[in-house]
C-alpha cells in the first residue's frame, strides 16, 4: 500500500541524511521525499511517500520517532488529508499536436507558463495520480523534460503537526 | 578569564563527573590533550589502538553503570574506534566518543587525516554532533550525556574541529539540565497496560519470565527478583541479561536460545504466558520465529517502542522503564489471584533432569567446560568475567553461574572478537576491588593483544583464561556440522608462545596442558593480586558447544550432547548466520 508520512524535525545539518540513511539501512523504500523549513526556521517538515505493508509502516514510524532530531511523525494516509504535487513539464508542440495538447491542458486545468518557439512549459498541481494521468495522456515522444516536486501533504480540519511545537 | 575550547570541553567532562578517558592522541586533538594534561581530576588511559579505547570505555560502563568516555583523533583515530562504537550500540551501552576533526575551514577538502566522522558513525550511534561554534560546546556535551544515558542508552559521538578547541571565549557555566523538544524519555507505563498485563499473568498456567540486558542496563535486577519470586514463576535470561536474576536460584532455568538450556527452551516453547522484560527477541534467542512460543500470550516490557513487535508480534506492549514497570506490576499482582503452577513446575523438572549441560570428560584432556567450572569455583562466583566471541563465550555463559548483575560482560549483539581484553581493563578500573577474568580463545585474543601493554602501564590486573584449541572453534563447529567437516580457514597455525608474549609485556604467563594442573594454576593466578596473568590452557580441540538449536529450527528442536553428536540444517537455516 502507498503511505504518506509527514515528519516534523529539527532544521539541522544532517537531519535529512539521518532520515534517508534510516530508510536505506533498514531496507525501507522511498517513492518521493520533500523537505523544507516551515514558517519557524528551526523546524523542517518532510513528506515521504513509501510503498509498504502494514507491518513495515509501523516499523518505519517507530524508527523515525527514535531519531533524536525527529519531533513528530504522522501517517497522513491514516487521517483525513490533502496531498499535492507540482509538475513542470516541457513538450514539443507543432501544428498537428497543438490542438490535442491544448485539450489536455484544459482538461487537467494546467497552467501554460511559458511558450517559446515550438516548446510549451506546463505547470500542474494536484494529486500524484492526476499528474500520472496527465503525463500518460501526453505523447511520450513529445515530452522533452519532466520535473516533479514529490508529494507534500497536510491533515485536514483541526489536526496539526507544527502548531504548539 | 577566557578559556579555549579544549579547556571548556575538559571542564565540561569534569562537571559530568568523568573519572577516566580512554583514548589516543593525534594532531586534531592536541589542544584537548594539552588541556587534559593540566587536569588532575580525570585520568587518561593511553590505549594502544583506538578500538581498544572504545571497548575499554564500554567495559568500564558495563561494570560500573557510569558512562564511559573515549577520545580519539580525526581520520584513522575515529575509523579505528568504529568497531568499538558499533559494539556498544548493538548492546545499548551508553558511551561518549569525542573525536577530533580537521579545522572547520578544511572540512570537505580531503585534508590530512580527514574523515566524515558524523557520516561514518551515523548508523552505529544513538546520535552524533559536529560542533560548529565554541559556544555550543557545553550544551552539546550536556545533551550528549543526556541522550547517551537515558531511554534506551547508546553511544553518542561529538566531533570537534581543531580550530574550535583553540578559539577562546569567556566560559558559560555548565548547565544542570537540558531540554530537548525532539527527545522525550518514556518512564512510567500506562496503568491500563499494567492492568491488562496483570490480568493475563493471573490467568497463566504455564508462565515464564524471559528477561534480558535491559534489566541490567536499567538497574532493574532487584525488581526483577522481587517480581519473579513473588509469583514463583520460572525465569530464563538472555546472554545479555545473565546475573540480573541469580543463576543459582531454583526458579532460574538458565540461559535460553541457540545455546541455552533444554529446560529454558522447552519451557519457552510450551509456555502459555511469556513476560518479556528488557529483551529484544533477538534471532539468537527466538530461533525460528515461526515456531516461537506457539501457545503463548506475550507481554513485552521495553523502553524502546521500536523494539516492540519488531521481530515477534506481542499481545501486550508496555513501553516504559523496566524498573518502574516491574515495580508497578509487583504492586498490582499483590491484589491478584494467580494460578497453581505446580504441574508446570513438574514438567520443567522433567526437562531439567535431562541435564543438558552435562558433558563427557576424557582422561588426560582438559574440557573447556571444566575450565569455566573451575574458574567459578576458584573465584567463588564473585568475579567479573569478560569474554570475547565464539565457543569460549558460550561456555562461559553456560558454566559460570552469575548471581549478580554487571559481572558478565560480553559483546552479545555485534559479536566482536577482541572485545574481551580491553573490556576487562575497563571493568577492572571500574571495580578494582573485584577479581576480573577475561575468558578468551587464541583467535579472539590475538585481535587485541597490544592492550597487554596498556594493562601494565595502568596496573589493571586481569586474569586471562585462554581456551586454546588451535581452532576458530565456533567456525570449526559449524563447518563440522553443516559443511561436511571442510575446515576452511578455521585452523590457526603458527600460534605465538602466549607465555612468552605475556612475559614480554611484563605479565605472568602460565601454560596449562594437564587437567591436574588446571586448578592449581587458576589458584596461583588469582593469588597474584597485582599482576596480570595469562593462562594459556590447551583444551580438547574437538569439543563443541551443546545444547544447540540449529539455525532455522524451533526451541523444541534442540540438539543435545551425547544424543545428537551431529547436526544438520535445512536450506533455510543455511541462509542464516
Amino acid at each position: 500500500m502507498r503511505y504518506i508520512i509527514s515528519i516534523l524535525l529539527e532544521n539541522e545539518a544532517g537531519a535529512l541524511s539521518r532520515v534517508a540513511g534510516l530508510f536505506s539501512a533498514r531496507g525501507f523504500n522511498i517513492e518521493s521525499l520533500t523537505v523544507v523549513a516551515t514558517n519557524d526556521s528551526t523546524l523542517s517538515r518532510m513528506t515521504i511517500v513509501t510503498i509498504a505493508d502494514d507491518g513495515i509502516i509501523e516499523k518505519i514510524v517507530k524508527q523515525l520517532n527514535k531519531l533524536i532530531d525527529v519531533i513528530k511523525v504522522t501517517d497522513l494516509t491514516a487521517t483525513e488529508y490533502i496531498e499535492r504535487e507540482l509538475l513542470l513539464v516541457k513538450v514539443n508542440v507543432n501544428q498537428q499536436t497543438q490542438i490535442d495538447i491544448d485539450k489536455q491542458i484544459d482538461a487537467f486545468s494546467c497552467k501554460l507558463i511559458d511558450v517559446s518557439e515550438d516548446i510549451y512549459t506546463i505547470e500542474l498541481a494536484g494529486k500524484s495520480k492526476k499528474i500520472n494521468d496527465f503525463l500518460a495522456n501526453l505523447d511520450a515522444s513529445k515530452i522533452l523534460d519532466v520535473s516533479r516536486t514529490g508529494v507534500t501533504g497536510i491533515c485536514m480540519k483541526n489536526r496539526n503537526l507544527t502548531k504548539g511545537v | 578569564m577566557k578559556l579555549n575550547g579544549a579547556q571548556i570541553l575538559v571542564n565540561s567532562l569534569k562537571s559530568e563527573g568523568v573519572k577516566y578517558i580512554f583514548g589516543y592522541p593525534g594532531g586534531a586533538v592536541l589542544h584537548i590533550y594539552d588541556a587534559l594534561n593540566a587536569c588532575d581530576e580525570i585520568e587518561h588511559i593511553l590505549v594502544r589502538h583506538e578500538q581498544g579505547a572504545a571497548h575499554a570505555a564500554d567495559g568500564y560502563t558495563r561494570a560500573s553503570g557510569k558512562c564511559g568516555v573515549t577520545l580519539v583523533t580525526s581520520g584513522p583515530g575515529i575509523t579505528n574506534a568504529i568497531t568499538g562504537i558499533a559494539t556498544a550500540y548493538m548492546d545499548s551501552i551508553p558511551m561518549i566518543i569525542i573525536s577530533g576533526q580537521v579545522p572547520s575551514a578544511l572540512i570537505g577538502n580531503d585534508a590530512f587525516q580527514e574523515v566524515d566522522a558524523v557520516g561514518i558513525t551515523r548508523s552505529c550511534v544513538k546520535h552524533n554532533f559536529l560542533i560548529k561554534n565554541i559556544n555550543q560546546i557545553v550544551n552539546t556535551i550536556k545533551k550528549a550525556f543526556h541522550i547517551a544515558t537515558t531511554g534506551r542508552p547508546g553511544p553518542v559521538l561529538i566531533d570537534i574541529p581543531k580550530d574550535i578547541t583553540i578559539a577562546t571565549v569567556e566560559p558559560k557555566p555548565y548547565p544542570n539540565s537540558v531540554k530537548m523538544r525532539s527527545y522525550q524519555v518514556p518512564s512510567r507505563a500506562d496503568s491500563a497496560k499494567i492492568n491488562a498485563a496483570a490480568d493475563l499473568i493471573s490467568l497463566a498456567k504455564c508462565p515464564i519470565v524471559y528477561s534480558g540486558g535491559g534489566c541490567i542496563i536499567g538497574n532493574a535486577d532487584q525488581e526483577l527478583r522481587a517480581f519473579t519470586r513473588q509469583l514463583g514463576f520460572p525465569i530464563t535470561q538472555t546472554l545479555m541479561g545473565l546475573g540480573a536474576y541469580p543463576a543459582t536460584d531454583k526458579q532460574s532455568l538458565g540461559m535460553l536460545g541457540m545455546h541455552g538450556t533444554y529446560e529454558a527452551n522447552m519451557a519457552m516453547h510450551d509456555a502459555d504466558c511469556v513476560i518479556a522484560a528488557g529483551v529484544r527477541f533477538d534471532d539468537r534467542v527466538t530461533a525460528n520465529v515461526d515456531k516461537f512460543c506457539p501457545n503463548a500470550k506475550i507481554i513485552h516490557i521495553d523502553i524502546d517502542p521500536s523494539s516492540i513487535s519488531k521481530n515477534v508480534a506481542v499481545d501486550i506492549a508496555i513501553v516504559g522503564d523496566v524498573k518502574l514497570v516491574l515495580s508497578d506490576l509487583i504492586v498490582k499482582m499483590k491484589t491478584k489471584f494467580i494460578q497453581d503452577i505446580s504441574l508446570w513446575w513438574s514438567q520443567i523438572d522433567q526437562w531439567r533432569s535431562v541435564n543438558s549441560l552435562a558433558y563427557k570428560t576424557k582422561l588426560g584432556v582438559i574440557k573447556p567446560q571444566t575450565v569455566i567450572e573451575t574458574l567459578y569455583e576458584v573465584t567463588k562466583g564473585n568475579a567479573i568475567v569478560t569474554s570475547d566471541v565464539g565457543q569460549h563465550q558460550m561456555w562461559a555463559a553456560q558454566y559460570y553461574q552469575f548471581d549478580e548483575p554487571r559481572r558478565w560482560i560480553n559483546s552479545g549483539g555485534l559479536g566482536t572478537m577482541g572485545f574481551g581484553l580491553p573490556a576487562a581493563m575497563g571493568a577492572k578500573l571500574a571495580k578494582p576491588e573485584l577479581n576480573v577474568a577475561c575468558v578468551t580463545g587464541e583467535g579472539s585474543i590475538q585481535m587485541m593483544t597490544q592492550e597487554l601493554s596498556t594493562m601494565l602501564q595502568y596496573a589493571t590486573p586481569v586474569k586471562i583464561v585462554n581456551l586454546n584449541n588451535g581452532y576458530l572453534g565456533m567456525v570449526r563447529q559449524w563447518q563440522e556440522f553443516f559443511y561436511e567437516k571442510r575446515y576452511s580457514m578455521s585452523y590457526m597455525d603458527a600460534l605465538p608462545n602466549f607465555v612468552k608474549l605475556a612475559e614480554s609485556y611484563g605479565h605472568i604467563g602460565i601454560k596449562v596442558e594437564k587437567e591436574q594442573d588446571l586448578k592449581p594454576a587458576l589458584i596461583e593466578a588469582f593469588k597474584q593480586k597485582d599482576r596480570t596473568v595469562f593462562l594459556d590452557i590447551l583444551i580438547d580441540p574437538t569439543e563443541n558447544v551443546f545444547p544447540m538449536i540449529p539455525a532455522g529450527a524451533g526451541h523444541h528442536e534442540m540438539l543435545l550432547a551425547g544424543r545428537d553428536e551431529m547436526a544438520s540444517m535445512n536450506d533455510d537455516g543455511l541462509n542464516l548466520v
